[in-house]
């Protein structure tokens, strides 16, 4: 328990020294308004409901992206294990593939899609599906043979076999592999909507710095920010439990 | 063909993508896209012009300097915290919340900070580096064996040779796995970085193209980009990988 | 009978206690023990009993809750006294090092001339038969090897006295057996003052000229066998009638102790 109020105590501390350097003008409020300021001017833009339809097209982006990331991802990580050549083949390109600017090739999804949702999306999913199939493939590498040998002494069928051990066991890591989706999605759909995209929160924030409008920009950086916080903890907490019944303490 | 793809799977790997980019070229025209060859082509173009190398340098520096910024940041708050078992317990979710937001969502506060340049540049990159680097350190120390420590103590060692000699190559592996993927991301972020508020710079050279629809471009320097990135991450690996496993 | 051979270490009144959230936890104690310079010595005892807790603390480790420790004559502090030599039951190789480079880890930090250090390095090589493998790292070697590689770290300080923490646990029952002739080859060769913690009857019965045997928690001696056998054994020993002897013995003394340490509400 003592780490949970450290923590807290950590974050009252860092918010209020910024709320006193930015009430006593050390830093400029054209640079950070007061924190508390931002705070309610995320209550006020939520109240308004002003920028509710922007809310709504990233999450949606967001979802879809998850979605197809996850689907996707699981079954080609599936395919992969069955297919060993292939996976050597591909293995090189799933390693390198996050040290690669894959905001290079929005233009190229532009072009192909249009413009609209669909390269955000595809932008978002490109992110998260290779963490998802790197996962899926982590999981099932991971259960043990004596586990298939176990099931075939107790007659199970190929079917029943994924639905009652081999699922199961790659639990945690197919868990691990939504998880880094999920923030990956986020992190592909804003980065899109924000570098070129009429629509969406990213697309408001960077409106909103181009015409100097702190009072709408701040808020929805924080609005961004809680969520993906919140998010990622609430999956990092699920996580650790789903792990902790496997290892010992 | 099995064994080879075994054998070498990278190189496999490359000429199915060349494969695969120029059927996709086929499919979708020369609107969007430029096919392999022209691409290698006016790449080496441009790699001739001053110009051109001009922008490469001044991506090069803001990228080094931010990478030296992660390096050193990410190793010092690593090595604080996963000295104090309470201190990293504590301070680990902020990290792990560092590394899973949109950092673009701070590029504006990155530019009202630092002002438009140079240091908005190797600020966005650092911040995009010091992350995984901070992450990797911390459970680095975390992941020694406390049988190596012990066998220290039986040994007699001092606090600090136990550090040095033991600690540190004890968790050399894993934090040299936080500088590779902190050097990916740094290039990353200081691409973004350049993408506003910049007049020079490989990404300032391509949101430029990407607003123009200058195809040739916006291929060229993204296969610039992606071959260096590529080629710098697998030499990483290949490292990375002999640290884990040292072969006499 | 009087003791006729000079005192290496002595424990008076040892007992450690370990706070937890449930509260303390009385580990180890009172204990009474003396070893004898240039015995072989092995403790058994049921598991959790504190054996380890035992080898820590003499090894100044861990410091006790109260009473004594001497190591030739003086007191030990809070810091490993000079001339005492520790095996662990896990791997305690240095990964990043070859084998070579881990057994002359702790040389290269005394004030020991080069030529030294590599003639003691040979040493160690040869009688644990590493030859072969001063240049291969401790991934690429089975457990046992591992573990006389670490034995090896430990004899080149030429220590007095050698503290052995259940070495040969993770290894299969005849690598265990030779390992134990190797023991005692080391033994013989270095003339140095053995402590062997085992949960195996057998290897204690075999390898020393006493053993104890430990209570379940909180640990204590309840008894100290004697088995009188000739320097110069080695593990065909276990023919000997007088093995089989001093096992029953140990595990008549051990079988009460062991069920209670799995069920304590068992009185």
């Amino acid at each position: 328990m003592h780490v949970h109020l450290y923590r807290l105590l950590a974050v009252v501390l860092a918010v209020a020294l910024l709320e006193i350097l930015c009430r006593g003008h050390v830093i400029p409020p054209l640079t950070l308004p007061a924190p508390s300021l931002i705070a309610l001017g995320l209550l006020g833009v939520l109240a308004h409901g002003t920028f509710n339809a922007a809310i709504v097209k990233t999450l949606t982006n967001v979802g879809l992206a998850i979605a197809l990331a996850v689907t996707i991802g699981t079954i080609a990580g599936a395919a992969l294990h069955r297919a060993p050549t292939l996976r050597t083949l591909l293995e090189p390109l799933f390693s390198t593939y996050y040290a690669i600017p894959i905001y290079a090739f929005y233009p190229l999804f532009i072009v192909v899609f249009g413009l609209g949702d669909a390269p955000q999306v595809t932008i978002g999913f490109m992110l998260a599906v290779v963490s998802m199939i790197v996962s899926t493939l982590a999981g099932l590498d991971s259960v043990p043979p004596v586990l298939g040998k176990t099931a075939r002494i107790l007659q199970l069928g190929p079917v029943a076999t994924v639905r009652s051990v081999t699922l199961p066991y790659a639990a945690p890591y197919l868990f691990t592999g939504v998880k880094l989706a999920i923030a990956y999605a986020f992190i592909g759909v804003i980065g899109a909507e924000f570098i070129m995209s009429n629509t969406g929160l990213g697309y408001e924030i960077r409106f909103a710095y181009d015409n100097l409008d702190n009072n709408v920009m701040y808020p929805l950086i924080l609005l961004i920010l809680l969520i993906a916080v919140v998010v990622n903890m609430s999956l990092d907490y699920w996580e650790r439990v789903l792990r902790s019944r496997r290892e010992r303490a | 063909m099995r064994r080879a793809i075994d054998r070498c799977p990278s190189l496999f790997l490359v000429v199915a993508l060349l494969v695969l980019w120029q059927i996709m070229f086929w499919l979708v025209g020369r609107n969007a896209l430029l096919p392999p060859v022209e691409t290698g082509l006016y790449l080496a173009k441009l790699l001739q012009t001053a110009r051109f190398w001009g922008h490469i340098a001044e991506t090069g520096t803001a990228f080094i300097i931010a990478l030296s910024i992660a390096i050193v940041a990410g190793l010092a708050i690593g090595l604080i915290l996963g000295m104090s078992r309470t201190a990293a317990e504590v301070f680990e979710p902020f990290l792990l919340a560092g590394n899973s937001i949109p950092k673009i969502a701070l590029y504006p506060i990155v530019l009202l900070v630092f002002g438009i340049g140079m240091p908005a540049k190797i600020a966005f990159g650092a911040i995009h580096g010091v992350v995984p680097v901070a992450i990797f350190t911390l459970t680095a120390c975390g992941n020694v064996p406390p049988i190596l420590i012990r066998t220290a103590n039986a040994m007699r060692l001092t606090r600090w040779d136990t550090i040095r000699s033991v600690l540190l190559p004890a968790a050399l592996p894993d934090i040299f796995s936080g500088v590779r993927i902190g050097f990916s991301l740094t290039l990353i972020g200081t691409i973004l970085g350049e993408m506003f508020g910049s007049q020079r710079g490989l990404g300032y050279l391509l949101m430029t193209a990407i607003g123009l629809q200058n195809i040739e471009v916006i291929m060229s320097v993204t296969l610039l980009l992606v071959l260096i990135a590529a080629t710098v991450n697998t030499l990483l690996l290949i490292q990375d990988r002999r640290l884990r496993n040292p072969v006499g | 009978m009087a003791d006729p051979y000079p005192i290496h270490v002595a424990l008076r009144d040892v007992t450690k206690t370990f706070q937890s959230k449930l509260g303390s936890i009385d580990a180890l104690g009172p204990i009474d023990l003396e070893l004898r310079q240039g015995e072989f010595f092995a403790v058994v005892g049921p598991s959790g009993c504190g054996k380890s807790t035992l080898l820590d603390i003499m090894a100044a480790l861990a410091p006790p809750s109260s009473g004594t420790v001497t190591f030739e004559g003086r007191a030990i502090g809070t810091s490993v006294p000079d001339g005492v030599g520790v095996v662990f039951q896990e791997n305690a190789c240095f990964p990043w090092l070859n084998v070579a480079d881990n057994i002359t880890f702790g040389l290269r930090r005394q004030p020991i001339e080069q030529m030294e250090i590599e003639r003691r390095l040979q040493y160690a090589l040869q009688l644990m038969g590493l030859n072969d493998f001063a240049r291969a790292f401790p991934a690429q070697l089975s457990g046992g090897m591992r573990q006389r590689v670490c034995i090896a770290r430990t004899l080149v300080m030429q220590p007095r006295l050698i503290l052995l923490d259940e070495p040969f646990g993770a290894l299969d029952q005849q690598t265990r057996l030779l390992m134990g002739d190797e023991l005692l080859r080391i033994w013989r060769a270095t003339g140095a003052t053995v402590l062997l913690i085992t949960h195996a009857l057998d290897e204690a019965a075999m390898l020393a000229d006493r053993v104890a045997v430990m209570s379940a928690r909180p640990g204590r001696i309840m008894e100290v066998i004697e088995t009188g056998w000739p320097r110069d054994r080695d593990s065909r020993i276990v023919s000997d009638p007088e093995f089989g002897v001093i096992t029953a013995r140990l595990w008549s003394l051990l079988r009460a102790q062991s069920l209670h340490a799995l069920r304590p509400d068992t009185a």
